[in-house]
């Protein structure tokens, strides 16, 4: 604990969730409380953006995308998994309504971050294919290939049609809610997810949709 | 006999017929009568015997009578006969004599014939001669004439040659004359007549000068008609002459064309600017100099009639802000009754006289024509500019007859237009015109339905609340504070289906009312409704596609958006509002989209030559926004109450509470606020299927099971030795249950509805619960809690095993929460909540009753039944009361007793003396008591049901 600037003057509520940046030498950190989103720079210990209103109400989790710096991840009790770009605070990205209740973890994968986990207290883990706003758009990377040849994520294929956005499964092997799903650090492909049953899931990406994005 | 008749007949045709027919018809009557009877005969037999027959033998007829006859008979016949042969013997002579007469007077005819012809032969031959004579006579008197015939001839030869000459002499001084007179027709023609004989002649010099002085007065006419035509302050006709002659003086048609053409611009560009000024939006500076200078002229002109002036200069004034009809009259009756003028008077002078008299060049008519095109397309769009501008000008949606009138008017001046010069682009531009404005209007009026749709939804929402604050205000006022809540839920939505049927029947009016205004557009006694377009085109891409369609689908829009606008908040849209609309896009959906849609087809007898868009997508589109209105209903009303759960469950301290005395009150509001919304929303929704055990005795050994099971696993949480069991037993329950979709779609009823909110909030609930730890009366404040709820809430879903499923989820989970894990006994729960049943009655019956008609009826019917099994023990006091009864009661009685024995009566005195035992002890008084015993016991066991 090396400095305790207390922020919480700004909103008498308390803070539901808080995340680090990985980008900008971890020296940001985002914050949720009620319905917005707050973002804080470390360096000056002043709030640098605020999302009010990001969900319709309260927010429960967040998640900074690894790959893109200024995307992040937000789901709350309106059912709601929304991608902000935390330079346009006005509307979010995009906005998935998969889930039938409050959405209590999203986690983006950590290597390839068009995968999104959200798990809800319907009893679903829901993993989601997001191509459009992750960092690996199809298409523009024919010409990168030499360039980033030691990155995996960016090896992509020339001649398939464009993933689209969706889901990409449900999960339902959970019988009561769950309230917290979280990749595996050693495997890209491998997810955990936990419910208050006391179950815990451990599943793996898709066969099919891993070959289509590693190759 | 016939014969011969006919042939004096012929002979002498006017010696008396009607004699002769008299005779002829007596003759024919006396045979006739025979012939007919001959005939019969003649047909049977040749009978010998008959008279007038052909056969006839008098020798056998004599014997036949003589044989048959007696003689009185014979002598009958006999003289018969005689009188017959001599009648018929008189009418013989008779025309016998009339033939002779007529014979012998034609022969004397002819022989008279004979002598008149000759006669006549030698008259004729006498007048053959004189004729021969005559013509003798008349050529000697030709050959003697001859001479002097040939030399008159000559003379008179002469005589015309000089009076031309003199014509030719004069020519100067007459055109002078006719120039001082201003008589220039007849100085053209004058000179037309010299000029060929001049241009032969020129060679010689007197006709030269003759040539000359001609020439030069010539060319001051046309100096002096072109200064004419310069002028302009001439009339038309006086300008069309002018141009006549110019013609006739071989001036460059061209020329004149244009010319002309300018002159015509000139002036019909004042009109316009007539027209512009009073297009100005306001009277400017120069409207008012205008009206101000025709004041000046009017007085000037009028002399006299100064009284009138101020009158006709007030007129002007308001010109320009004159309707719409006014201004295109005035366009009409100014601009193109003058164009038209200048039309016929141009196409006149340069187009047919050039064909017929040939004046020049044979290009000139068409140069002519491409001319006129040229001009009446470059003023004729100056003039639809302006038009087009006045119609942009008519915003207001209030009179469409007037519009369509002007319209009609316009298109119909510009018909006479297109008849005079056939292939101008005039007509078509103005019906552009006319299409253009009937579209504009027809936006116009989806704008102004959408206006007033917005409004009317603005005055139901001002509906939905200002009756809510009048009539809470007196509720209130009448039955505390606590009344306030579902006062203010309940007696609003009292008015919401005459809302909504106003809403509706507005609604539709005001749809009827502009598509009866549109439809003058296409009414037969309108010009331009004869279009394609208008009949086509207009029908059904105008006014059922941009106009009904969009309307539809913005009203399904903007419902649309009062989910997403509201999604954040939730609070913006009153949840009442919402509901409405979702009933009245329902109602669209079942009915009043196609009714419409019909009576759209029906009035403008729509072709469907384009797709249109089929009633289906616009049902399909109006049950998607009902679907999405009643699903966001739902969670702004279960977000209502999850929040006051939520705030209820977060903001208490669980761990040390108290031990649960009562219900929460909380919960108390909670099924407040749910019963309200059931009403409200049964005004508006059908009462929908529920599954088939929601009776009372279902629900009661439901209730029953499941505190058993609770109180099961939570005796098998107690024991740390099996703590998979609860596991186990709980998700094997949930293996067999169905998985709860919290924030799914609903149906359009109010047991789904209901449903949805009770779902929503008790999963909320059961969140909740979960993120808190308990104590131990934590949990049985939740067991309390939940128990109420389940008393009340099962009766308003569908499935009432989902409310019971999701309550013992809450109370499980509060189990695994709970740091001391004791259930409350399943009878105390019962107690407290009757207990808070009872309250809520008290409180609730005053009103609740009254209005809630149906959900009312059932607890009530149930309430007596809850009364008798549990609320005798605790009348007078509980338990202890009822014990202390039988003991205190009889002792007070003693107590009177002695007290009214003693002398003095006093109450003061203790120790009053004790009556004896005999007189205390009454055998009858333990029979009566027993028999008063045995009576409840016969009642008891008697099948009235209980007591």
């Amino acid at each position: 604990v090396s400095s305790t600037a207390t922020l919480e003057g700004k909103g008498q509520l308390k803070f539901t969730s808080g995340k680090w940046s990985p980008h900008h030498n971890c020296s940001q950190l985002a914050t949720a409380n009620d319905t917005a989103i707050r973002g804080w720079d470390l360096r000056t210990m002043s709030q640098i953006y605020c999302i009010e209103n990001a969900h319709g109400q309260l927010v429960r989790d967040l998640d900074f995308n690894p790959n893109r710096q200024y995307y992040l991840a937000s789901c709350g009790d309106d059912c709601k998994v929304k991608f902000w770009d935390v330079r346009n605070v006005q509307e979010p990205v995009k906005t998935l309504e998969e889930h039938s209740h409050w959405v209590w973890s999203v986690r983006y994968n950590h290597s390839h971050d068009q995968l999104v986990l959200t798990a809800s207290s319907d009893s679903r883990l829901i993993l989601s294919n997001m191509v459009s706003i992750s960092s690996e758009p199809f298409g523009h990377l024919v010409d990168d290939e030499e360039l980033s040849e030691g990155e995996d994520n960016h090896q992509d294929v020339k001649a398939k049609e464009p993933l689209k956005d969706s889901v990409v499964s449900t999960y339902e092997e959970h019988e009561d809610s769950v309230y917290a799903a979280e990749w595996s650090s050693a495997d890209p492909w491998l997810f955990a997810s936990l419910s208050y049953d006391g179950r815990l899931v451990i599943n793996r990406v898709p066969r099919a949709l891993k070959y289509r994005i590693l190759l | 006999m016939d014969g011969e008749a006919d042939g004096t007949v012929g002979m002498s045709e006017d010696c008396g017929p009607g004699r002769r027919r008299r005779v002829h018809g007596m003759l024919k009557l006396y045979y006739g009568l025979n012939e007919e009877g001959k005939a019969a005969e003649e047909s049977e037999s040749l009978d010998p015997c008959d008279i007038n027959g052909p056969h006839f033998d008098p020798e056998l007829y004599l014997n036949k009578l003589r044989r048959e006859c007696s003689l009185a008979e014979l002598m009958d016949q006999e003289t018969c006969m005689v009188k017959q042969i001599r009648s018929l013997d008189s009418d013989m002579q008779t025309l016998v004599y009339e033939n002779y007469n007529k014979f012998i007077s034609a022969t004397d005819t002819i022989r008279k014939m004979k002598n008149d012809f000759k006669k006549m032969e030698d008259e004729m031959d006498c007048l053959s001669a004189n004729m021969a004579a005559i013509t003798e006579f008349s050529a000697s008197i030709s050959g003697t004439l001859q001479d002097q015939h040939t030399q008159i001839t000559k003379l008179s030869g002469v005589h015309t040659l000089l009076r031309k000459l003199q014509f030719l002499f004069e020519l100067p001084a007459r055109l002078n004359k006719c120039l001082e007179l201003q008589a220039y027709a007849q100085a053209v023609s004058s000179h037309r007549r010299a000029r060929c004989v001049l241009q032969q002649y020129s060679h010689l010099p007197s006709f030269k000068g003759i040539q000359d002085d001609c020439h030069a007065i010539m060319d001051k006419l046309a100096q002096e008609l072109r200064q004419k035509f310069r002028d302009g302050g001439s009339s038309a006709k006086d300008l069309s002459e002018c141009v006549e002659l110019l013609l006739q003086l071989d001036e460059p048609a061209e020329e004149l064309c244009d010319k002309f053409l300018s002159h015509a611009r000139s002036r019909l560009e004042s009109d316009l600017q007539g027209l512009e000024a009073e297009i100005r939006p306001y009277p400017s500076a120069s409207a008012v100099k205008d009206a101000s200078a025709r004041r000046l002229s009017s007085t000037a002109g009028a002399g006299s009639l100064t009284n009138n002036s101020p009158k006709t200069s007030t007129l002007p004034s308001p010109t320009s802000n004159t309707d719409i009809l006014e201004f295109i009259d005035r366009g009409c009756n100014e601009f193109v009754s003058s164009l038209c003028l200048v039309i016929t008077s141009y196409q006149e002078l340069f187009i047919n006289h050039a064909q017929t008299g040939e004046l020049a060049s044979k290009n000139i008519p068409q140069m002519a024509n491409a001319k006129l095109h040229v001009f009446v397309d470059d003023l004729a769009a100056h003039y639809f500019s302006l038009v087009e501008r006045r119609i942009q000008e008519e915003k207001g949606v209030g009179d469409n007859s007037l519009l369509v009138r002007a319209l009609d008017r316009f298109h119909r001046r510009l018909q006479a237009v297109a008849k005079l010069l056939p292939g101008s682009t005039v007509p078509n531009k103005g019906t552009e015109i006319v299409i253009r404005a009937a579209t504009e209007r027809v936006k116009q009026y989806l704008s102004a339905l959408q206006s007033f749709y917005m409004d009317s939804l603005t005055d139901v929402r001002q509906a939905l609340a200002t009756p809510r604050l009048s009539v809470a205000g007196a509720s209130v006022a009448g039955g505390g504070a606590l009344l306030g809540g579902p006062a203010s839920g309940r007696d609003a939505p009292t008015s919401l289906p005459e809302l909504l049927s106003s809403l509706s029947a507005s609604i539709l009016n005001q749809i009827k009312s502009v598509l009866a205004s549109v439809h003058l557009f296409t009414a037969k006694d309108i010009t331009f409704s004869n279009k394609p377009y208008f009949k086509g085109e207009f029908c059904s891409q105008g006014v059922r596609e941009s106009l009904v369609v969009s309307f539809i689908k913005f009203v399904c829009q903007s419902s649309r958006q009062f989910c997403e606008s509201a999604g954040d908040k939730g609070g913006s849209t009153p949840p009442a509002l919402l509901l409405l609309l979702s009933r009245l896009c329902l109602d669209y959906e079942t009915s009043t989209i196609s009714y419409i849609l019909t009576l759209t087809d029906e009035q403008f007898l729509v072709q469907h030559h384009s797709p249109v868009t089929p009633v289906t997508t616009l049902c399909a589109e109006a049950r998607e926004a009902a679907q999405k209105l009643l699903n966001h209903y739902v969670k702004v009303q279960g977000l209502i109450i999850s929040q006051m759960l939520r705030k209820s469950v977060e903001t208490r301290d669980w761990v040390n509470t108290i031990e649960p005395r009562n219900v929460r009150a909380v919960m108390k509001r909670v099924v407040e606020d749910t019963t309200s919304i059931d009403v409200q929303v049964g005004l508006l929704y059908e009462e929908g299927v529920r599954k088939a055990h929601s009776s009372d005795s279902s629900k009661r050994t439901f209730s029953v099971y499941s505190s058993s099971r609770q109180q099961a696993r939570y005796a098998a949480s107690y024991t740390p030795s099996a703590p998979m069991d609860t596991n186990l037993l709980s998700n094997i329950h949930k293996l067999f249950s169905e998985r709860i979709d919290i924030f799914s779609s609903v149906e359009f009823n109010k047991v789904s509805v209901m449903t949805g909110i009770i779902k929503i909030s008790l999963k909320t609930f059961l969140e909740c619960v979960r993120l808190r730890t308990f104590g131990r009366y934590g949990l049985q404040q939740i067991q309390v809690d939940c128990h109420y709820l389940q008393m009340y809430l099962w009766r308003f879903v569908s499935d009432e095993n989902l409310v019971h499923f999701l309550l013992d989820e809450i109370v499980g989970s509060s189990a695994h929460r709970c740091l001391d894990p004791a259930p409350m006994e399943q009878s105390v729960i019962e107690v407290i909540c009757e207990r808070g049943r009872r309250q809520y009655c008290l409180q609730s019956r005053l009103h609740l009753h009254v209005i809630h008609r149906r959900p009312i009826m059932r607890p009530n019917s149930q309430a007596p039944k809850h009364k008798s099994s549990h609320d005798t023990e605790r009348e007078f006091g509980g338990t202890l009361g009822a014990i202390c009864i039988p003991i205190f009661l009889p002792l007070t009685v003693l107590f009177l007793i002695c007290v009214s024995r003693s002398p003095e009566a006093s109450v003061l005195q203790w120790h009053p003396p004790l009556p004896s035992t005999d007189q205390l002890w009454d055998p009858l008084a333990p029979v009566l008591l027993l028999g008063w015993v045995a009576l409840h016991a016969l009642l008891y066991l008697m099948p009235l049901g209980k007591v």
